[in-house]
């Protein structure tokens, strides 16, 4: 129970930490501080609440305050482009961004982890030997260009998936959820979810074939061997359930990690979540927008590595102890 | 021949002798060190092996020389505005290289020290370094460089600041944790009872242990560097002007490639990339379990 509170003093400790960055790197970009919240085409009252709201007409160290203050209740400003309040706009794109990792994520994994034992029961075969390298080859892609061959390949040359986006132009929906289950998402999903599924599957594979290595070797393997037991019951129940336990915490991670990293596959797809977000915002110094969307992906990374590092002591209680 | 100093040099770093010796056993690991061998010299020669990259290039009957297939002349085609693709690939190598090697090599440095000292000293300087690492572990990758290009200039040295200031932690807890383990080694021991300064221990008995890892983290240093670098300049937010494969396949992606089906444009740039990448993980194969360092430390 210690531990865990020591752990979670740590993530506030790194939260507060990243988002003090947060405060003085959109600090350092060229021009008036006033600039990070303020654009000229807001009207003059829009301009004094805003303000007043993020203190830029008094000392940094009460901007630093006024800004904690505002990220604690949500408040991130409103966007210069859309002139809407950037929580809106998060809102509204979250659920894609969630939908794409989760879907792609699970796939990565469940094929990883299954492939990855496999291998390691073939250890010293061709299918090893020519697996590896495959796997190892498939990780050092970049992913934006794996969804540039895919998208060349099956949306322009065989026409068979939408080139780009989350849902055809035209189409209405009373509900996001509504939205989000239609054959149309699912359509749109299928190739930036078949491209990140592809880039994040070597790492479990690859832990899943290690573990499992390290696994077979112990003696409560040998054990069953020597019961007489069958080679699958030993794979599955005795070696495969502990090879497991870092697979787990990988997963936690990835999925932090992932929707940071989905920037790239975003773009490439024109799919409206978190990262394309940031990426249009920066790109177009929309200054509020871009630091919201930054200030969340960090935060969904930062609770990740939390839950991970807690998963790895709860699976592997020799941790907590080390 | 070797001077008596050379011999005494080698003596003193023996697991770094065995760490730079060819992996001649290793069959993925030769290819690895192969491909980095090739890439060099293309590198190195680059220059000789093409013409100018963005040259506006012209046929014989004057009209621009746009979007042409393979051909002798242009052995990769042209790009939709008349630039030899061949050419850019070739001169983009050297991109990718300065890229991976410098940030590589402040990556491993920055990794190295904190992690020695950490493993070494413990105690206060061990808590601090360490909620660092957590720190920088806490700040999404490429977001953390898109912002900081964008706002410092797209230069290639913000984009190796950038890689170094996120990727140190990793190599760090790495050879924080094996300095754990030395710093209980008889020879430590028996060095500190002998009367050796702190300094001297790491310096002779502790650092010469470790370069091994360190050397192993800096060729999959490279190959996130060189993704890194392609993942920024295909986002736009690259050095402008300069020829890389990430600005390649940027240019490829922005000026409709992919429904021309130019393969001949997008494919060579990613599958340089793929190589030189994959080149790192063959030859640091042999220590699985170091590429996951979060998992085991």
């Amino acid at each position: 129970m210690r531990s865990v509170a020591i752990r979670f003093g740590q993530m506030l400790l790194v939260l507060w930490a990243v988002a003090t960055l947060l405060f003085f790197l959109f600090r350092l970009m060229p021009g008036d501080p006033t600039l990070a919240y303020i654009d000229t085409t807001f009207t003059a009252e829009q301009q004094e609440a805003l303000k007043r709201q993020f203190g830029l007409d008094r000392s940094l160290f009460e901007q630093y305050i006024a800004y904690f203050s505002n990220v604690f209740h949500g408040e991130f400003g409103t966007s210069f482009r859309s002139k809407r309040p950037v929580f809106d706009i998060i809102f509204e794109v979250l659920p894609n961004t969630l939908a794409l990792t989760a879907l792609s994520i699970t796939i990565a994994y469940v094929f990883g982890v299954l492939v990855g034992a496999w291998l390691a029961w073939k250890r010293g075969s061709v299918a090893e030997a020519l697996g590896i390298p495959l796997v190892l080859t498939l990780r050092a892609a970049p992913e934006f260009w794996l969804g540039m061959v895919l998208l060349a390949v099956f949306a322009f040359g065989l026409g068979w998936f939408p080139s780009g986006g989350a849902n055809s132009a035209g189409m209405t929906y009373g509900s996001t959820l509504e939205r989000m289950t239609s054959a149309d998402f699912l359509h749109h999903l299928i190739l930036p979810a078949a491209t990140l599924a592809l880039y994040l599957q070597g790492l479990p594979l690859l832990l899943m074939r290690s573990n499992m290595l390290d696994v077979l070797q112990e003696d409560y393997v040998m054990m069953a061997r020597m019961k007489g037991l069958p080679e699958w019951r030993i794979l599955l129940l005795h070696a495969a359930r502990n090879a497991l336990l870092p697979v787990v915490t990988a997963f936690a991670l990835g999925l932090g990690a992932s929707v940071g990293g989905n920037v790239v596959v975003e773009t490439v797809f024109s799919w409206p979540g978190l990262g394309r977000v940031l990426v249009d915002a920066v790109a177009g110094s929309d200054y509020p927008l871009a630091q919201g969307a930054f200030m969340f992906i960090a935060l969904i990374l930062i609770v990740m590595n939390f839950v991970a590092d807690l998963l790895y002591s709860v699976l592997d209680p020799r941790v907590a102890h080390g | 021949m070797s001077t008596p100093a050379e011999g005494k040099r080698r003596r003193r770093f023996p697991s770094l002798m065995r760490a730079l010796r060819l992996p001649e056993n290793d069959p993925l690991a030769m290819i690895g060190v192969a491909i980095y061998v090739v890439f060099l010299l293309v590198a190195l020669f680059a220059d000789v092996l093409a013409s100018d990259p963005l040259e506006i290039l012209f046929l014989d009957d004057g009209n621009l020389a746009a979007n042409v297939p393979p051909s002798l002349a242009f052995p990769l085609g042209t790009t939709n505005l008349g630039r030899d693709i061949y050419s850019q690939l070739i001169v983009g190598t050297r991109a990718a290289f300065v890229v991976g090697l410098t940030a590589a090599i402040a990556v491993v440095a920055v990794g190295t020290l904190v992690g020695l000292l950490a493993g070494y000293f413990g105690g206060w300087v061990d808590n601090v370094l360490m909620r660092l690492a957590d720190i920088a572990l806490g700040i999404p990758f490429l977001p953390f460089v898109i912002v900081l290009a964008a706002f410092l200039g797209a230069q290639t040295q913000n984009v190796v600041l950038a890689i170094t200031v996120l990727l140190w932690p990793n190599t760090a807890r790495v050879i924080r944790s094996q300095v754990l383990t030395l710093r209980e080694r008889g020879f430590v021991e028996a060095a500190r009872v002998a009367g050796s300064s702190d300094w001297r221990i790491i310096r002779v008995h502790i650092a010469p242990n470790i370069l091994p890892l360190s050397l192993l983290y800096g060729s999959i240093a490279i190959g996130w560097a060189i993704l890194t670098e392609a993942s920024i300049s295909f986002l736009g937010f690259g050095p402008s002007g300069s020829v890389s494969w990430g600005a390649m396949l940027q240019d490829a992606y922005a000026s409709q490639a992919l429904s021309r089906g130019s393969y001949n444009w997008f494919v060579p740039p990613g599958l340089c990339i793929v190589l030189v990448v994959v080149a790192g993980f063959f030859i640091s194969r042999g220590y699985e379990e170091v590429l996951f360092p979060k998992l085991k430390d």
